[in-house]
Formats: C-alpha cells, sequence, structure tokens
C-alpha cells in the first residue's frame, strides 16, 4: 500500500492578488511505504511547496492527499496526528532550536505527542546515538555547537518522533563537504535501520543518484518523472534542458559512448564507473 | 495570516501621486489631516472626503487595500461611534429607554467622527502605499535635517527606521518558517488556555530572537565592509528634486483646504440667517 498518495493536488499562491502563482500543479504521486526518495528540481519548481502538503502544513488549492489511505483535511483536528506519522525537517533547521539543551531540543517533539518520560529518553538517546550525537553533547546548548551538529540535533528532534515518513529538504545545504557526506549518511543509516520512508529534497544529483531508490523530478510546478535513478538519468538531455545537471559522472561516460566507447548508459555513481573502467581496462590487457 | 499586516507595504505603480517628492508627499500628508480637522461640518467634510477619493483614483491603489487598512481600525471607530451616540444629549430626542437617550445630535457626530477617522487612516495610509520606505525615509530625514543644529541624531534615526521597516517582510517570513517547522514537530498554538498558548510561543520567539541577532551582527558587518560610518559626508545616489508634479499636487492640496475653509463659513453663515 502506497503511504503517500495524492490526487490531482494543486496549490496556488496569492490566488486573487497580481502576484498569483501556480506552485504545484495537478500532481498525482503514489509513494510507496519503505522507499528512499529523491526529490530534485531547481529553485521554484515547487517541491518545497509539495514536501509541505504531506504533512498538512499547506492546504491544497484543489485536489488531495492521502496519508496512510487516510484524506487530509477532511477533520482538521487529526492534522496533527497526521505530522507525527509525517516528519518534515525544514531547510535549515538549526534555525528553529530553541531549547536550553539538545536533549530537551530533540524530546520537543516526542513531548508533544504525549508519550511517556521513559519513552521519550528512550527514543531521545536511541536517536542522538544513531546521528551520532554524544551524550555530553546532549547537556549542552544547542547554540555552543558548530554549524554541522546544530544540523544534526534539529534533525534529530525530528527523527526522535518515529515518523512514518521522513522528509528532508536540503538536510545538507550549506554544509561543507564533509559535513554533506556525513548528514546523507546518517540519514542513510536511518533509513536503513528504521525501514521507514525517506524522502530527500536535493539540487544535488550526485547525492540524489548514490542513496535513492526513486527520484522524483519536479519542473515548473509538475512532475516531471517519477522513476528509478537509472530510468531517470536515461532522460539526460530532457534533464539538462530543464536546467538540471545528471551526475558528473554519467556526463563523462555519456560523452565516452559519444566517442565511440561501448559503455552503460546505466553509469550514474562514481563506484560503478570506477568498476566499469577497471573492466575495460582488464578487457584490453588481455586482448593482444 | 501573518501576511495580512500592511505597515509600510508599498503598492509600486506609476501614478502621478507615486512620482511625487517624499518630502512634499510627507507635508501634504500633514496638510491633509490639518484639512480634516479644520472641517467643522458634514459639508465641509465632504470635501474633505471627495478629496480622498480623488487622490485614490489617481493612485490607482486597489479598493481592497482601502479595506485592508480599516480592518484594524474598525474597533476604534465602533467605540467612537457608540460612545458619541449614547452621550452626546442635546438636539431631537430620537428614542429613549430609562437613562439612554439617543439624539439627532448623537447621531451625527456619531457619523461625523466615524467618516473623519476612515479618511483620516485611508488618506494617510495613501503615503505609505504610494512611497517606498527608502523613500520615505530620505524624506523624513530631510524634513527634519535642521534638528541637526540642536544635536537629534536624524540621520541615524532615519537609518534605523530604514533598516526596520526593511526588515519587517524578511521577519515575517522568519516567523512564518519557524512556526511551520515548529508545528511540524507537533506544536499546539491554536487551542488551549491564554496561558497554554503563550507558553506555546516561546519555541517560535526564542529562534526568531536568535536570528534578529544573527540578522543585527552580519548587517553591521556589512555595514562596515562597505564604510559606512555615520550621516557625516555622505551623499546620495538619488538626490530628491521637486517637478511640475509636486506643485501641481501641493497647489491641489491648498485648494482643497481653502475648499473645506469656505464651505465651513458659508454654513456658519447659513446657520446664522
Amino acid at each position: 500500500m502506497s503511504v503517500i498518495k495524492t490526487e490531482n493536488l494543486s496549490f496556488v499562491y496569492g490566488e486573487g492578488t497580481p502576484f498569483r502563482k501556480v506552485a504545484v500543479d495537478n500532481v498525482d504521486l503514489e509513494i510507496g511505504e519503505g522507499e528512499f526518495i529523491g526529490v530534485i528540481g531547481h529553485t521554484g519548481s515547487g517541491k518545497s511547496t509539495l514536501i509541505q502538503h504531506f504533512n498538512g502544513l499547506l492546504k491544497p488549492t484543489s485536489g488531495s492527499v492521502y496519508i496512510d489511505g487516510e484524506r487530509l483535511w477532511d477533520d482538521k483536528a487529526r492534522l496533527r496526528a497526521i505530522r507525527f506519522k509525517v516528519g518534515l525537517v525544514f531547510q535549515y533547521p538549526e534555525y528553529q532550536l530553541f531549547e536550553e539543551t539538545c536533549y530537551k531540543d530533540i524530546a520537543f517533539g516526542p513531548r508533544n505527542m504525549g508519550l511517556s518520560e521513559e519513552e521519550i529518553d528512550k527514543r531521545v538517546r536511541e536517536t542522538a546515538r544513531l546521528i551520532g550525537i554524544s551524550d555530553a553533547m546532549l547537556e549542552k546548548s544547542p547554540f555552543e555547537l558548530s554549524g554541522g551538529q546544530k544540523r544534526r540535533v534539529a534533525i534529530a528532534g525530528v527523527m526522535a518522533m518515529e515518523p512514518k515518513v521522513l522528509i528532508l529538504d536540503e538536510p545538507a545545504s550549506g554544509l561543507d563537504p564533509k559535513g554533506r557526506a556525513k548528514i546523507l549518511g546518517l540519514i542513510r543509516e536511518y533509513h536503513k535501520e528504521k525501514k521507514n520512508t525517506v524522502m530527500l529534497v536535493s539540487h544535488s544529483m550526485e547525492d540524489v543518484a548514490k542513496h535513492c531508490s526513486k527520484i522524483l523530478v519536479m519542473n515548473n510546478a509538475k512532475v516531471f518523472c517519477y522513476d528509478t535513478p537509472v530510468n531517470v538519468f536515461r532522460r539526460a538531455q530532457e534533464l539538462e534542458s530543464m536546467g538540471l545537471a545528471v551526475p558528473q559522472v554519467t556526463r563523462v561516460f555519456n560523452r565516452l559512448r559519444a566517442m565511440g566507447c561501448a559503455v552503460d548508459d546505466e553509469v550514474y555513481t562514481v563506484g560503478f564507473g570506477k568498476e566499469l573502467i577497471m573492466k575495460a581496462l582488464a578487457g584490453r590487457r588481455a586482448e593482444p | 495570516m501573518l501576511k495580512d499586516i500592511t505597515i509600510g507595504q508599498f503598492f509600486p505603480g506609476t501614478s502621478p501621486i507615486h512620482r511625487m517628492d517624499s518630502r512634499v508627499k510627507l507635508l501634504l500628508t500633514i496638510a491633509f489631516i490639518v484639512m480634516l480637522f479644520l472641517a467643522g461640518n458634514i459639508y465641509s467634510l465632504c470635501v474633505g472626503v471627495a478629496f480622498t477619493i480623488l487622490i485614490y483614483v489617481i493612485s490607482r491603489i486597489p479598493f481592497r487595500m482601502i479595506l485592508k487598512s480599516l480592518k484594524p481600525i474598525m474597533p476604534i471607530i465602533i467605540f467612537t461611534s457608540i460612545l458619541n451616540l449614547f452621550f452626546v444629549r442635546s438636539g431631537d430626542v430620537y428614542w429613549e429607554w430609562k437613562f439612554i437617550k439617543i439624539t439627532s445630535e448623537g447621531v451625527n457626530t456619531a457619523v461625523f467622527m466615524s467618516i473623519r477617522i476612515i479618511c483620516l487612516i485611508i488618506g494617510s495610509s495613501l503615503l505609505t502605499y504610494t512611497t517606498s520606505p527608502i523613500d520615505l525615509t530620505d524624506g523624513l530625514e530631510r524634513l527634519l535635517s535642521p534638528l541637526k543644529k540642536i544635536k537629534v541624531p536624524v540621520h541615524e534615526l532615519a537609518m534605523m527606521m530604514t533598516i526596520a521597516l526593511r526588515f519587517i517582510p524578511t521577519l515575517i517570513e522568519e516567523t512564518d518558517k519557524i512556526m511551520s517547522a515548529q508545528k511540524a514537530r507537533g506544536a499546539d498554538m491554536e487551542t488551549g488556555s491564554v496561558f497554554k498558548r503563550a507558553k506555546a510561543l516561546i519555541p517560535i520567539l526564542i529562534p526568531l530572537f536568535v536570528s534578529s541577532f544573527r540578522r543585527a551582527e552580519e548587517l553591521a558587518l556589512a555595514m562596515e565592509c562597505r564604510c559606512y560610518h555615520g550621516g557625516e559626508g555622505r551623499t546620495r545616489m538619488k538626490q530628491l528634486k521637486m517637478h511640475l508634479v509636486d506643485l501641481i499636487g501641493a497647489l491641489v492640496v491648498a485648494a482643497f483646504i481653502a475648499g473645506v475653509v469656505v464651505v465651513n463659513r458659508l454654513v456658519s453663515q447659513g446657520a446664522a440667517v
């Protein structure tokens, strides 16, 4: 069964004003349980608006959203419960930290769920371990930490609610390459351990290609395609025409093919590319 | 919800009123207020109303903006109307019940006062609708510059105002974002007692404060990097200049003020005869 489903979902900003803008246009989607989905699209393509519909922060202008088969906005009182099911981590989540200690901040979500103190403690410590926050750090004020650490505490704050679906909006933006790799690695780890659905919004094709089982490409408020990475990157030319780059390694291999080398066109991670090259070199050495 | 606040909301346009010098507009707004208070009876007030309608027609500001600027002061209008309605006791009695008495004078004053307040608000809102905040503070700084002689930090005040105005939309956006983020973590801001709701604001206010301080620091640094050191010897890229439009505007306002005074006279003479 699909955990998120949308039907003819549309959202318009500033209806009836000169600033009217269609941000999401007639989107039909079905997202299966346990998947790791990458959402890409350039700025203003509607990806951030789309994901805010999944936990009822935005009300669709028309169409509907189903979470676990339940239609949102039929009963407004249920929205809060839905928000515990679909955890949303905003861009630059460290700006929402507010408690005296990291522990308390991570506990904010679970406490709002009305869990027992024991359960809250268990969840906070488990999430902290999962996302690499030490016990000493938990007792510190979030404002004393480094940028990357703050980011992790903020993400942990949503993870600790153990949502069925975790949506992260550009969780690695503004971090250095090491911080990026760490955050994305930890999210992958989380997915592996919890087997929950994860949606990762990103600009970086590399990140998405490396981690996701399926990719959702948004363009001009519409879904351009929703498919496996192999199938998505096969449409390299179309992607480039809408201003999205395919991973660099895919581009290298596309060029190699254009130059007459017989290569698969399904190369989108550096690891796989390396393997192919090694194989080709080994074949050449064996030839003469 | 938060986007409904209209303080300092500029509505870009190219009408003659948009093109007027901000200093002139500021002075004319004061003149307009004087005009409304000069109007001593309902007839001369009609001249003021006509002026208000005229400037809105010229500026081509949409009608719903007017409604929007009136919304927050509706309670004040209603309150003063009720006060006038019940406490003015002279004139013919329309309706009486125990100690409550509604008289013709009372009704007249209530209507008169409401119209005056409405004109006052929507007329002076036009200043902020048709003048960008930057122009406005520029004009204000220029108008107040004589005060520098008595050591009033006019430039600093104007700069503070510019910055404050500039950051209102940014802060609103930021608040919206933080609210969404905390709602996503299950923060409940809509239900519960007043005390509970006030407490629910903490997760919003603290991040907002923190980011405001961060922003202020970044801005100060950026300004210093560009060698900002106060108003001393600072020149402007856009010099304020008077044009024909300003003169015409001033003349029109003067004509209307004269109109109000004349109508006042005529009516009082009519009453005397």
